[in-house]
């Protein structure tokens, strides 16, 4: 299996994301922002890092790049697609999923090794977590704080399209402690920690954040997502 | 020469912690005068002769598709003399 890892000018996670899905048992395959090919890739992500400078809002110029639009159209035909951090703001932007990621509300960034729950393991990039399995993976960020209006909220919430939240004090302000959403299909993930960086505990915090890669794998192992 | 001004503010009821920085820093300063601070950004588009009506209604979809966040953030378009 192939996995895309797409890299902007000013992404840093890119390498991080490529070793994860190395772990995971896939093989990465290098995307170039300004390429409009996907190189045949059966899923791809967009890491973290600051795209374009963070300039105008996070992820708004790097969701106009030419791999985008290839890649929306097939993240909306159901091919998996995971933005961490980053690439959770690029999503938004995107309007592949609801909501959007503002400054934290306490203004400070963000590095800490972060407690998080799995709250929805049915999708493309949880099913290989246990309901309610409890993960310490990297939060780092400045503008993470997930917001959207009431009324999505309530959808997300009651369609359990919340993946993830952050255990104990609120780190950035998040609505919901949402550290993690899924689009209504489950194949597009964004979450704002970074599992590739736990999947080795010489570089991290431990291994927790590898399901997210083989999880993966085991959609399509499974006959690709629902 | 003209110059449009895209105002690009964040939403009322979003949470501006950027703003509620400033709100608090101003009164150690000494000043007394604010209730409340909201930020935002100013977008200075300079156009060769009078603006027409055609440019500025182009102004207006780059403001919604780029220069602004349509889920968090109002625009306001306007020609400045």
């Amino acid at each position: 299996m192939k996995i895309g890892v797409v890299t902007f000018p000013g992404t840093l996670d890119d390498r991080d994301a490529a070793r994860a899905v190395r772990y995971a048992g896939a093989e990465a395959v290098e995307l170039w922002h300004d390429d409009a090919d996907l190189k045949g890739v059966d899923a791809v992500i967009l890491p973290g890092g600051f795209s374009y400078g963070d300039y105008l809002r996070c992820g708004a110029i790097s969701r106009f790049s030419p791999v985008m639009e290839p890649l929306i159209a097939a993240a909306k035909g159901g091919m998996p697609l995971l933005g961490i951090c980053n690439g959770f703001q690029v999503l938004a932007e995107a309007h592949l999923i609801p909501g959007a990621l503002t400054r934290n509300q306490h203004l400070h960034f963000l590095c800490t090794d972060q407690k998080i729950r799995i709250e929805n393991n049915n999708t493309a990039w949880t099913n290989s977590f246990a309901k309610d399995q409890e993960l310490v993976i990297p939060l780092k960020n400045g503008e993470g704080s997930y917001q959207c209006d009431d009324e999505t909220l309530k959808m997300l919430e009651g369609e359990g399209r919340i993946i993830a939240r952050y255990i104990g004090e609120n780190p950035n302000g998040s609505r919901n402690l949402i550290a993690g959403i899924s689009n209504e299909r489950g194949n597009i993930v964004g979450l704002m920690p970074h599992p590739e960086h736990a999947v080795d505990a010489l570089t991290g915090p431990g291994t927790d954040g590898l399901g997210f890669f083989t999880s993966v794998l085991k959609s399509f192992i499974s006959g690709g997502v629902k | 020469m003209a110059t449009i001004v895209v105002d690009v503010m964040l939403k009322p009821e979003i949470l501006d912690p950027q703003g509620k920085a400033v709100a608090s820093a101003l009164p150690r300063l000494g000043f007394s005068f604010a209730t409340d601070v909201r930020q935002g950004k100013r977008f200075e588009i300079t156009v060769d002769g009078e603006p027409t009506a055609a440019q500025l209604a182009e102004v207006e979809v780059a403001a919604e598709k780029l220069l602004s966040n349509p889920v968090i953030e109002n625009f306001t378009v306007r020609v400045e003399k």
